[in-house]
């Protein structure tokens, strides 16, 4: 399990927080059991994250089904980008990683994991990114935070917390592998894009 | 990034390093069962080629296929360019194909730029070796090969041997390498340098025997007799004597000392057999970097609204992909 910084000695992340430290390690301990009830243990469990801060979640997770089950579940990342909607709407953006667990993922049970849940359009990417990767026995879905306003047909199986939101605010998701701190905030008004460690979740 | 790939100078540091990180993710494609991305799809690209070439062509139908782009193949041979049509009548058939890229290979220098510059077509042009000049997707992929080897290539030393006069691999392949801050040697006989080159920016030596022992890289240049209008060097066997990579000068080098060449090679004249099949030589590695440099190039230009912005680089993805090596 990573070290948390103590979060007193690094200075707050401006808007209300929702969840802390240690909210969200209770948060991914709890979705790391329900994983392994729903999935009755961790048998052909393959964890996939979204680039950036889904995968140290789905690190995380992992490290916490090891700690439970005593098991290793295979953990890896799949990048989206190039499955978005949105692809022709911006200039072209940077690949982040991809990294599939050397056993593949045909025939597993993967479970997707990002911080954001918001439209739906992420993880619509991320299954046809799957598609042509392998062909999983069933896809699940956890996410840290739940901030609704979908506009398409998908839910997550897993979530951290379940977040009211209007559109015009914005949730942020720190994580201490990138950001020296972990934090869920909520803001009011769009993504400055100025402050450091900003993920808007899905876009 | 600009909206064409004329010149390895038309990439700055932050362009270069974006193209080879995103070729770094692009290269586990190779890998997987379904080789495909759909990032290009409805996108038109067409390869025009006024020379001959095997791979070039080949990787860039490849890469622009892997990305789910139409592939449209125009080569000299067998087309209305052998019937004597004028390059701008070429372009605007192209226009009016509506292509978004054009990768154009032409024996005249500067082809290229006439085609991105003239106002014939709004496509991108990519450069695919143009006479003598340049040739900057080759540059990327020696650069990609070296950076995968070695990591960063700052203060890296890297030894262009042989032909460089008529090589526009030598030439694409100083500039970039400048950029990305490598040291370059132009190694070769006093005929085959080209004037001017002073202006490069790079060192220049006749002597390969004091060049090799402090080379991290040793790039070994096709020796093109087809270009060839008068008496360059006296003998093949005095060339390779004199600038040819033998076993005996491969043990002079340090032990991670790369061996590359850009094919297709003379075997036994710049370069000998057991020193392209030895453990160093990353030329076969070349080939199949050059497919996801291409893929790379051929994304980032086309596969947004419009080419993409190298500043956007989150500094966590240099930082990993160096760490991947």
């Amino acid at each position: 399990m990573p070290a948390r910084p103590d979060a007193a000695a690094v200075s707050a992340p401006p808007g209300r927080t929702v969840l802390d430290p240690p909210d969200i390690t209770r948060a991914l301990t709890r979705i790391a059991h329900e994983i392994l009830e729903r999935n009755k243990g961790a048998a052909d469990l393959v964890l996939l994250g979204i680039p950036t801060r889904g995968v140290p979640l789905a690190t995380r997770i992992a490290a916490k089904i090891a700690a439970v089950e005593g098991a290793e579940v295979p953990v890896g990342s799949l990048d989206v980008t190039m499955y978005r909607d949105d692809l022709r709407m911006r200039p072209a953006r940077t690949l982040l990683h991809t990294d599939i667990p050397p056993g593949g993922i045909d025939d597993k049970v993967v479970v997707l994991v990002d911080d954001v849940l918001f439209s739906g359009r992420t993880i619509r990417a991320a299954l046809d990114a799957m598609n042509d990767v392998g062909r999983p026995s069933v896809v699940q879905l956890a996410v840290l935070v739940d901030r609704g306003h979908r506009q398409l047909p998908i839910r997550a199986d897993f979530v951290g917390k379940n977040l009211p939101t209007s559109l015009v605010e914005s949730v942020r998701v720190r994580l201490a592998e990138f950001d020296d701190v972990d934090a869920v905030t909520i803001a009011d008004g769009p993504t400055d894009g100025t402050t450091d460690g900003t993920t808007e979740g899905e876009r | 990034m600009r909206r064409h790939l004329l010149s390895a100078a038309d990439l700055t540091r932050s362009d270069a390093e974006l193209i080879l990180e995103t070729a770094e993710e692009l290269r586990s494609l190779a890998d997987r069962p379904i080789k495909k991305l759909p990032a290009l799809r409805g996108r038109t690209i067409v390869n025009l080629f006024f020379e001959d070439s095997t791979r070039t062509r080949i990787s860039f139908e490849a890469a622009a296929k892997r990305l789910s782009a139409d592939v449209i193949n125009f080569s000299a041979k067998g087309s209305s360019l052998s019937k004597g049509e004028s390059l701008k009548d070429t372009a605007l058939t192209l226009e009016a194909m509506g292509a978004d890229a054009v990768v154009v290979r032409h024996w005249a220098s500067g082809a290229p730029h006439l085609l991105a510059n003239a106002g014939w077509s709004r496509s991108s042009v990519i450069n695919a070796g143009d006479g003598t000049h340049e040739h900057p997707t080759q540059a990327l992929l020696d650069a990609f090969t070296m950076w995968r080897h070695l990591g960063d290539l700052d203060g890296r030393r890297v030894a262009i041997v042989g032909d460089v006069l008529h090589s526009r691999v030598a030439r694409s392949n100083a500039l970039l390498l400048k950029t990305l801050g490598a040291e370059v040697t132009l190694v070769g006989p006093p005929t085959l340098l080209p004037y001017g080159v002073e202006g490069w920016d790079v060192a220049t030596s006749y002597d390969l025997d004091a060049v090799l022992p402090k080379a991290d890289v040793v790039m070994m240049l096709r020796v093109q007799r087809e270009r060839m209008n008068a008496a360059f060097f006296p003998t093949v066997r005095e060339y390779s004597r004199r600038y040819g990579l033998n076993g005996r000068r491969m043990a002079a080098l340090q032990d991670h000392t790369l061996v590359m060449h850009p094919g297709p090679m003379n075997r036994g004249m710049e370069i000998t057999a057991d020193v392209a099949d030895s453990e160093r030589s990353v030329i076969v590695e070349q080939v199949t970097n050059g497919v996801a440099v291409r893929m790379a190039v051929l994304y980032l230009l086309l596969g947004g609204s419009e080419p993409a912005h190298a500043e956007d680089v989150p500094g966590s993805a240099g930082a990993r992909a160096g760490g991947e090596q």
